[in-house]
């Protein structure tokens, strides 16, 4: 081998590698990961921050900050600031879908399930910005928010209706009925979570796929479709969340209402 | 014919399969719902905003179906633990 054509194989491989280094830099995933859990930034022992804890913690700091921010200054006045517009119509709407689901007051269940829906809803639509992996196409962030609402069922329904209440709904129909609806608690919640992380997930990986067959216009379609997805998906994880809690809590309710129909109808 | 190529081969047809036979309930699933929503929503468009809310949450839960083995395959071809296992016994 001439020495001429060894510095160009040389360079040839210092530019490939320097292309992969780079496209690893821009792309942050590498199309065989199918998690940002996978990608490191930083590791002291068995300590490691992965992209789904940096972009976790910016997504919540970004709307700490920024309801901070805006709420620090409120007018009850009729002039007020766009972001204070904003915030009340997103506050207004979220209040007016959860009374339309529950039937009930929101109030008590504004704090939960306006939170998921609107952490959800930021860390989604975030994806538009390079670099930036969704914290919910990894399956730890969505198993999380999951267990959220498999824990906020009961402790809403134990406080709505009390323990035996509560309790006695699992044996509903009939006491035959408790293996199933123990196991129906659990798949639901399985559910939410694989839901939630297969939307995100195949959004991401459609686009990365793309971007090897077809990369100039099909990946923008596909990115603007996963973006579309997940504000749906966002809508759907709190409005499952809020039907959950609902039917834990709404049941003794109806009952009082049937006895007071029929207690009408007698007198 | 060794097991790595059993496994390899194994994963990738099992994969496709998976989200081939996979897609076609909810497909049609969600084919019926959408003809049945546009169909009321002609008849009453008054309630159209109610009616496409329900549709999107019903889509919704009509194509987790889908994801669940689209989320299988993607495990079958990327992260199979199968695969990783002989992989590593031939390596080490």
């Amino acid at each position: 081998m001439g020495f001429i054509e060894f510095i160009e194989l040389a360079i040839g491989f210092e530019l490939s590698a320097l292309v992969r280094r780079r496209k690893n830099r821009m792309d942050l995933m590498d199309m065989k990961d199918i998690s940002p859990d996978q990608v490191i930034f930083w590791q002291w022992g068995p300590v490691s921050i992965n992209a789904t804890i940096t972009f976790t913690w910016l997504v919540m700091a970004l709307m700490v900050i920024g309801s901070w921010l805006i709420t620090r200054r409120l007018s009850a006045d009729v002039r007020l600031s766009r972001w204070q517009n904003l915030l009340e119509v997103v506050v207004d709407g979220i209040r007016k879908e959860i009374r339309e689901i529950s039937q009930q007051e929101p109030d008590a269940y504004l704090y939960f399930v306006g939170t998921l829906f609107l952490f959800i809803l930021i860390s989604n639509i975030l994806s538009i910005i390079p670099g930036y992996v969704a914290p919910t196409s990894s399956l730890s962030t969505t198993a999380g928010l999951a267990v959220c609402v498999f824990a906020a069922v009961p402790v809403y329904g134990i406080l709505r209706r009390g323990l035996r209440g509560y309790l006695r709904q699992y044996i509903k129909p009939t006491p035959f009925m408790l293996p199933f609806n123990i196991i129906g608690e659990l798949s639901r919640t399985l559910a939410l979570a694989v839901r939630l992380f297969g939307n995100m997930m195949s959004g991401t990986k459609i686009v990365a796929i793309l971007l090897a067959i077809t990369p100039l216009i099909f990946p923008i379609v596909m990115h603007a479709l996963g973006l579309l997805t997940g504000v749906i998906q966002a809508y759907i994880f709190a409005v499952l969340a809020m039907v959950y809690i609902a039917s834990a809590t709404r049941i003794q309710e109806q009952k009082k209402d049937n006895q007071e129909e029929e207690k009408g109808e007698d007198s | 014919m060794d097991s790595i190529s059993l496994i390899g081969m194994a994963s990738v047809i099992t994969a496709g399969l998976t989200i081939g036979i996979g897609a076609i309930g909810p497909a049609l699933g969600e084919g019926r719902s959408v003809a049945q929503a546009l169909s009321s929503m002609a008849q009453q468009p008054d309630e159209a905003n109610r009616i496409t809310r329900t549709l999107f949450v019903g889509l919704a839960m009509i194509e987790s179906t889908a994801i669940y083995a689209f989320v299988v395959s993607m495990i079958l071809l990327f992260a199979n633990p199968f695969w990783d296992h002989v992989v590593s016994k031939a390596g080490g």
